[in-house]
């Protein structure tokens, strides 16, 4: 009983908070000051084709740096308190022998998935798409060969090799922009290029693949050690 | 104009739906299932609103990589479905 009065003081609570929100809303014609100026600037600063792009990485770089920072903080907090499994419990347990076609499928479709993922994040200042976006469909085809060889254990040192290095050098690329440019994260230490092309934009091409890179390192390390988590302390 | 207003109201009325069957279903299976279709048609609904990026993001993470994280944490607490 009391524990459903609370429930409905909490509900109370978020109905008049988004009362208030919906309340203060009115529709704008034109974009307020802040995104006026990424609209009608960021293409000739920044140099990068998708707009979404040189905010995330360039004008908000720093909220972009805070989130690979808090996925790495949960990354390893899930390392921390998982046990994980030994490779002969693992062969121990006993998987059911996985099917033909899976087997089959993951070997023509993994290559292709990262292929595309990696896509997405070396494109992610042309094209919709980023780090983020590329890491998850990276992750994602890690899963597919998780999923048709549960004892694998292979790949777990270049997995958390690749995961430091891009990460380190994230920030390296950050602390060369205060040097070489206007500040922390300035994507102006490379020349911004021909407008609309591959090597275009500075450094987010290569800012958004390091993340995609590490963001896809760090998934699958979370996988992995789900994977192999015993089943209890 | 009027299609995307259909859709998008189509759409909103199976994610409440979905969203009410995560909640209240009996087996944890089919109510991680259901969480995971209200991303994907969250993801539909930041395509009709364009806002790829967002959707690309929402389609990855919230319906493909958390679900599957749903099903490993569910296998490791098997034997306590109600607990």
């Amino acid at each position: 009983m009391v524990k459903k009065i609370f429930a409905l003081i909490a509900l109370a609570g978020i109905a008049f908070m988004l009362w208030g929100l919906f309340k203060s809303y009115r529709h704008q014609e034109t974009l307020p000051r802040t995104s006026r100026y990424y609209a009608q600037k960021g293409p000739d600063e920044l140099g990068s084709a998708n707009l979404v792009t040189s905010v995330v990485v360039t004008y908000r770089g720093l909220d972009t740096l805070g989130e690979v920072t808090i996925l790495f903080s949960v990354a390893s907090i899930i390392g921390f308190f998982l046990k994980s499994r030994t490779q002969r419990e693992l062969k121990a347990e006993g998987f059911r022998e996985t099917s033909e076609l899976l087997h089959t499928s993951t070997a023509f479709l993994v290559p292709i998935i990262f292929l595309f993922g990696a896509y997405v994040f070396v494109g992610g200042h042309l094209s919709p798409g980023g780090g983020f976006q590329g890491g998850a469909i990276i992750a994602s085809g890690t899963l597919l060969l998780f999923l048709a060889t549960p004892t694998a254990s292979r790949g777990k040192t270049i997995i958390s090799l690749v995961e430091s290095v891009s990460g380190v050098a994230y920030v390296g690329i950050g602390i060369a922009g205060i040097f070489l440019a206007a500040g922390f994260l300035d994507n102006r230490i490379l020349p911004t290029g021909r407008f609309g092309t591959i090597f275009s934009a500075g450094a987010i091409p290569v800012i958004y693949s390091l993340i995609g890179l590490k963001v896809g390192a760090e998934l699958s390390a979370i996988l992995y050690k789900l994977k192999d988590a015993k089943e209890d302390e | 104009m009027i299609y995307f207003w259909v859709l998008t109201i189509v759409i909103c009325a199976v994610m409440l739906g979905s969203a009410i069957m995560a909640l209240y279903h009996k087996s944890l299976a089919v109510t991680v299932i259901a969480a995971g279709l209200v991303s994907l048609l969250a993801s539909i609904l930041y395509l009709i609103l364009a806002a790829p990026d967002v959707a690309m993001t929402e389609a990855a993470i919230g319906s493909g990589l958390s679900t599957v994280m749903f099903f490993y944490v569910l296998r490791r607490m098997r034997g306590g479905e109600n607990g």
